[in-house]
């Protein structure tokens, strides 16, 4: 069992490799390798296509268990292998049966190996407790379901965009404003405010004010609990 | 070359119309974004997967509605009891499973799968069947059984009508491009 998933593994690596070479996309030489966790089969094919389009190396995993297996962490500490696939950033689902994406952030955040690895948060429920559960817990960002192309991209490029640095792209915030505003659908992703990560004082009102806008979450730094009910 | 043109015409107005009646959304539009030539079958497999993920739900669904009500008759018939107690105990049986099935239906259990197909729709777009979940869903909450029963019929009904739109719609698609 676990022969044909390190295989199915290594072929999707394979594929990754080959389709990477074929693209010679503008992206830089080291790709960044993504491990995207859902246990939904259509939204797993989904954001694998998205990263993938993206120019991002991925790994989609069905369950925590097994991200936890491919990143090494499980109880069994059996490395297949894989530890030179180094893993740059994890996008996980919220609900998951079994392991939820809440505990699988928890646990990596918990491991000196890999607390350093971003962890991105995805969920159809739009429900403020949970976000900032998630935020406070030390998830990198959270993402909306469905998840859009330019929610990857947004994502991409704050996260590692040149140099690789999570510099503030201005930029990036702008197009977002524009994006969001001809499609006035509630559900979007967040991004981070430029002013909001250098100053230390966050201003509640700021983030809050378009609640039922373009964007209704917004990432804050500082855990503000008086914006819960 | 008329004719492919007339085709072209149709399968444009076909999936506007789609657009404005909402059987599609946003998120449809997204998934044609992904496919190109390198992926060129990209939203036939996901549609694909869609159809065959929401059957299995849709069984587990009205299995997981049903099967308080299977168990009790079948209890009754293990006792093979006289003609007259079985007519008195169906009646009574009858009386308590009204009450009951409130108590024995795994609502949660609903809840979850309501869930799942919910998101799924919701990722390839199917934004009346994923609105009809929402609803669905609700009455999951209440644990009202009668509802659930009536909207668990509802979201099939529109899972089928936009399973049949998308497939003309791709096979129209393929013939074309």
């Amino acid at each position: 069992m676990a022969k044909n998933i390190v295989f199915s593994r290594l072929r999707k690596v394979e594929k990754n490799e080959r389709f990477d070479d074929d693209l010679s996309s503008s992206c830089d030489s080291d790709e960044v390798h993504v491990l995207a966790v859902d246990d939904s089969f259509v939204d797993r094919k989904v954001i694998e296509r998205l990263l993938k389009i993206t120019s991002c190396k991925v790994t989609v995993v069905e369950s925590g268990m097994r991200a936890l297996q491919f990143l090494g962490l499980d109880e069994e500490e059996s490395s297949v292998g894989f530890d030179g696939l180094k893993v740059d950033l994890i996008i996980t689902d919220y609900c998951m049966p079994g392991m939820t994406g809440y505990e699988l952030l928890k646990k990596i955040k918990g491991s000196s190996t890999f607390r350093e690895i971003p962890v991105v948060i995805m969920s159809s429920e739009n429900v403020l407790t949970r976000i900032d559960r998630c935020l406070e817990e030390g998830a990198e960002d959270f993402i909306v379901k469905p998840v859009k192309l330019s929610d990857v991209k947004r994502l991409k490029n704050y996260m590692f965009g040149e140099g690789r640095t999570k510099s503030q792209d201005t930029g990036s915030n702008k197009r977002k404003l524009q994006e969001t505003s001809p499609s006035p659908s509630p559900t979007s992703s967040i991004s981070p405010e430029p002013s909001s990560d250098l100053s230390s004082t966050s201003s509640p009102s700021t983030p809050r004010s378009p609640p039922s806008l373009d964007s209704p979450t917004r990432r804050y730094k500082t855990s503000n609990h008086d914006l819960n009910e | 070359m008329e004719v492919v043109g007339q085709l072209q015409k149709q399968y444009v107005d076909f999936i506007t119309s789609l657009f404005r009646e909402a059987y599609l959304d946003d998120q449809y539009v997204q998934l044609q974004k992904l496919q190109d030539d390198s992926n060129p079958e990209f939203v036939v497999e996901v549609v694909s997967i869609f159809f065959e993920d929401s059957e299995k739900l849709l069984n587990d669904l009205a299995s997981s509605l049903l099967v308080s009500i299977s168990l009790f008759w079948v209890f009754i018939l293990c006792l093979r009891p006289s003609l007259l107690l079985m007519v008195v105990l169906f009646f009574l049986l009858f009386l308590f499973q009204l009450y009951s099935q409130q108590q024995v239906v795994d609502f949660k259990k609903v809840d979850g799968y309501v869930h799942q197909f919910k998101g799924s729709s919701s990722s390839v777009g199917a934004q009346r069947v994923k609105n009809a979940c929402v609803t669905l869903r609700n009455f999951c909450e209440e644990k009202n059984l009668d509802g659930c029963s009536r909207y668990l019929n509802l979201v099939k009904q529109e899972f089928y009508l936009v399973k049949n739109k998308l497939e003309t719609l791709l096979r129209v698609s393929i013939t074309l491009w």
